[in-house]
């Protein structure tokens, strides 16, 4: 489904602080399975998850997509998947807007809004009714069995609550890939099973799921597919689990 | 000079707009020198993120100039009360040279940046940044022609000096002075009037082959071009007799007063709305055979044409209903 | 279409929510803001105000005035010379016009003294503007004892008191027969203040000026148009020099504005980054950024420009008459006839709301082209 090939991202390329955060990476990312990217900080995962997850660009290299709708693409061309290595920043938004959804290490939530508020924020710029938008948080929300907090600040919400908002928010826009950035970081063990989880549920429902961390409990876990080792930016070694 | 709250707010808009041109068109510069889409480099993308800026500067000049134009028009029919002669804004236009070229200028940027914001509407539409080169080649047109109206503008309110009572002569001071041509000389009335519903329907008409056909597009523009300079020499020359129902006074500035409903407003976006869109048909069509492009283009010029012939036919409506509903007969 | 509507719609939702979370932030920029707005507001709608006013003085005036100068000052022009201008070609009537100041030592005040033209006013009676009628607290039927030129008193009953119109046209006028206009000022015979000529063609009013001036060294023959310009320019100069004078204060709020547009907190730094990491794009940033300028301006317009109307309309400006009224007719206490047209707006707009949107582009951009994968770095 994602298919990358030599892909490089460099930092403050031609100065004195260069620094190769990602550096030749080619690999393939299955449809509905569970991708784990593993390796100590520092190692390139975050970068390799923003240069998949359609938020930056490659120096250099190419990424493909396949099966997905973008409605400025002809239709003619779209066999094969599309390369989004060079497209603009309002391109790249309206894919990642579609089909991936983030979740991140720090939650990412805005202060001062409510939780419904806070997960209906992707689908705003959409251009989708608000109702329609506002009937799937309410789901999600029940979904998660946090309905409680609908009206509440997200301040006001415990860990666990809080990674739960998240993952909502992740689904608003119903993507066909989830991202995910050391998602079990700041929680305990409990929360953190809890989360491999609800992961198992969304893979169950046909998600491709994309993981960087560095956290036996989701790198052993049996729902990963694949785990795919980094270091300094370059892939140490890959392997497929089951 | 005078100095009136009018002319000030005139010259700091004017300064402000051709500022902003002046830093969007630097950057153009650097667009069209550096521009390398196939790099993911840090120079490409910091340019990549200038377009953004620079759609929004152009897109609140745009609105600037439209309003300026406005502005301009109404501060000149203020001021006619101050000149020997003026009975309007024709009049003070006509106080020195530079008052009816910066008019002229004026719209003729608001057609310039509406056109631009056109091509930058198709071109955001195509993913590999179609026509950067097109449009900021169009900015580097454009920038300058602000600037000299700013310039233009400048000039003419420095050259003006009310003609008011010293204390010793009256009027005498008035019989001495050359009074300002006061009025308009308009085109004959009855052949404009057959030029005009001529051009608009071969418009019309060339419009609708456009938009079923996708045949004559540069026709189209050309003739919604026409119409949009003819409208405004028919506007002149007999739509204002019908609107004052006078047969003498040709000023096309008094429509916008409340005498008459202000029905000047209505003439002039609708034409300033016609002209814009039938130009945007017209520079798009070079672009309608690039790949990125195939689909969007023919789309937004369907839609032009449609929102040209709307806005004509509206300005046409207006006219006819004047003709035919005032006593005045020419 | 709909989709872009929807779009806005949302974009319009958040920007509002989040004007509102940080609402001190955005209240003292508005306050500033709408300070500004009714400063401009009001000088623009005085001086406009104004000008309408002593159009309105105009509009009745004759549309040209004859005056017989003698040593440089106005004197008292000789009746007949009434006679010949009205033979001069295209006059076509002249009327000796009697008029004067008459000083109330009682009130302490000024008052305007005409006769009017067509024998309106009976003699001893007398017809009063609102203003002198408010000063004397008199009204119709009561007796009004003047001062003649030798100190004796005249006793004159009021006929009638001006409708209340415009105030400032009339607030301070008498009107009186010739009979005791006379016998209040002693005016020599055959002599009138000046002379009132109409001319048939009105585009031959500077020609028969000019023959007027040739033929009598001694006059000086006034337009109506000559006055308006003069009154035009005179409130236009004033209008314009009190912005230059304001200017600074403009500046230093679009600084004001600049430097609350650039200096994001931390916090709106990061909601900045949060949206885009999920999918908000620059220019739906920009847009969100957009909305929540137009609100501000939109707010602080709106309240700026209504406390001007009430501060000139109803308050008489306070703030503003000393430096800008100044005009020896303006005397009397008066209210401003509400007059504000789009023009003034427009004006107003461009320098306010203008400065203040140039002033917060490239800020807003700024803001808006965070990379989405800051978020995620951090």
């Amino acid at each position: 489904m994602i298919e990358l090939m030599q892909v490089t991202k460099c930092f403050n390329a031609g100065k004195s602080n260069e620094f190769t955060a990602v550096d030749s990476v080619s690999l393939t990312i299955g449809q509905g399975l569970v991708t784990v990217l593993k390796g100590p900080s520092g190692s390139g995962k975050t970068t390799l998850l923003t240069l998949i997850g359609c938020m930056a660009r490659p120096s250099s290299g190419r990424i493909r997509l396949n099966d997905i709708n973008a409605s400025f693409f002809p239709e003619t061309s779209r066999k094969g998947g599309f390369d989004i290595s060079s497209l603009p920043e309002r391109f790249l938004t309206e894919i990642r807007r579609d089909t991936f959804g983030f979740i991140f290490q720090q939650f990412n939530l805005i202060k001062g809004i409510t939780v419904l508020e806070n997960i209906m924020l992707p689908a705003y710029p959409t251009g989708r009714g608000h109702a329609l938008f506002r009937k799937r948080a309410l789901e999600l929300l029940e979904m998660f069995n946090i309905s409680r907090h609908e009206t509440s600040r997200v301040e006001w919400l415990s860990g666990g609550e809080l990674q739960r908002v998240a993952i909502a928010r992740a689904l608003i826009n119903d993507p066909a890939v989830i991202v995910a950035d050391e998602p079990t970081a700041h929680l305990d063990s409990k929360l953190s099973c809890e989360f491999m989880e609800i992961i198992g549920n969304l893979k169950a429902e046909g998600k491709t799921i994309l993981i960087a961390s560095h956290d036996p409990i989701v790198y052993d876990s049996r729902l990963a597919d694949q785990v795919i080792e980094m270091r300094d930016g370059r892939i140490t070694g890959s392997g497929l689990v089951s | 000079m005078i100095l009136q709250p009018a002319i000030l707010a005139l010259l700091v808009s004017s300064f402000l707009v051709s500022l902003m041109l002046l830093y969007a068109g630097w950057y153009g510069v650097l667009i069209l020198k550096n521009w390398d889409l196939a790099s993911g480099s840090d120079l490409q993308l910091n340019l990549e993120k200038r377009t953004y800026l620079i759609s929004v500067v152009l897109g609140y000049a745009l609105v600037f100039q439209i309003f300026s134009l406005f502005l301009y028009i109404f501060t000149a029919d203020s001021l006619h009360t101050q000149f020997v002669g003026a009975m309007c804004a024709a009049g003070s236009l006509n106080v020195n040279h530079y008052g009816y070229p910066t008019l002229l200028l004026k719209i003729a940027n608001c057609l310039l940046s509406g056109v631009w914001l056109i091509i930058n509407f198709a071109d955001n539409r195509g993913y590999d940044y179609p026509l950067i080169k097109a449009k900021y080649s169009l900015l580097m047109i454009l920038a300058p022609l602000v600037v000299l109206e700013a310039l233009l503008q400048f000039g003419y309110f420095k050259g003006l000096h009310a003609d008011v009572i010293t204390s010793c002569c009256g009027s005498l001071f008035s019989a001495g002075k050359r009074s300002v041509g006061a009025d308009l000389a308009g085109l004959p009335a009855i052949p404009m009037e057959w030029i005009f519903f001529g051009v608009m329907a071969a418009t019309l008409i060339s419009g609708v082959v456009f938009c079923f056909k996708e045949w004559g597009g540069y026709f189209f523009s050309a003739a919604s071009l026409s119409t949009f300079i003819i409208s405004a020499a028919s506007l002149v020359s007999f739509i204002c007799l019908y609107i004052y129902e006078l047969p003498t006074h040709h000023c096309p500035f008094c429509i916008l007063q409340k005498e008459y409903g202000y029905i000047g407003y209505a003439l002039y976006a609708t034409l300033l709305g016609g002209g814009i869109t039938g130009l945007g048909v017209g520079a798009l069509m070079p672009f309608k055979k690039i790949a990125s492009l195939v689909q969007v283009v023919p789309l937004i010029q369907r839609r032009l044409t449609w929102l040209s012939m709307l806005f004509y036919l509206l300005f046409t409506i207006l006219v006819a209903s004047k003709m035919l509903f005032t006593s005045f007969r020419l | 279409m709909s989709s872009f509507i929807n779009r806005h719609r949302n974009i319009i939702d958040f920007a509002l929510s989040s004007l509102l979370r940080r609402k001190i932030k955005n209240i003292s920029l508005l306050g500033v803001y709408t300070l500004i707005i009714f400063v401009l507001a009001s000088l623009i709608f005085f001086v406009h105000a104004l000008r309408r006013e002593a159009a309105l003085i105009l509009k009745n005036a004759p549309d040209m005035v004859v005056q017989r100068l003698m040593a440089g000052r106005h004197e008292l022009i000789p009746v007949d010379y009434g006679q010949k201008i009205s033979s001069i070609r295209g006059v076509q009537d002249v009327v000796p016009r009697l008029w004067g100041y008459y000083f109330d030592p009682a009130i302490g005040s000024n008052y305007t003294v005409m006769v009017p033209r067509d024998n309106m006013v009976q003699p001893d009676n007398i017809i009063i503007g609102t203003g002198v009628a408010r000063v004397r607290k008199a009204s119709v039927r009561d007796l009004i004892a003047f001062q003649a030129y030798d100190k004796t008193p005249l006793l004159l009953m009021i006929q009638q008191i001006l409708p209340y119109e415009s105030e400032l046209v009339a607030a301070d006028l008498i009107l009186m027969s010739e009979q005791d206009f006379q016998s209040m000022f002693n005016l020599p015979k055959g002599y009138a203040t000046d002379l009132a000529v109409s001319v048939a063609n009105p585009r031959e009013l500077v020609t028969v000026a000019t023959k007027i001036a040739e033929q009598f060294p001694d006059t000086r023959p006034i337009l109506k148009s000559e006055i308006l310009r003069t009154y035009d320019s005179v409130f236009d100069w004033r209008g314009g020099m009190m912005i230059v004078i304001m200017s600074a204060a403009i500046l230093s709020f679009i600084i004001f504005a600049w430097d609350k547009a650039t200096g994001l907190s931390a916090e709106e730094r990061k909601e900045i980054g949060i949206l885009k990491s999920i999918g908000w794009e620059t220019s739906d940033v920009l847009f969100l950024k957009f909305w929540e300028g137009i609100v501000i301006s939109l707010s602080a317009f709106l309240c700026g420009v209504l406390l001007a109307y009430g501060h000139v309309f109803f308050f008489s400006a306070t703030i503003f008459e000393h430096a800008l009224k100044g005009w020896s007719i303006l005397y009397p206490q008066f209210r401003l006839v509400p007059a504000i047209d789009a023009f003034q707006l427009t004006v107003l707009f461009a320098l306010s709301v203008l400065p203040y949107t140039v002033a917060t582009i490239v800020p807003a951009w700024l803001a808006a082209s965070a990379d989405p994968d800051a978020a995620m770095r951090s």
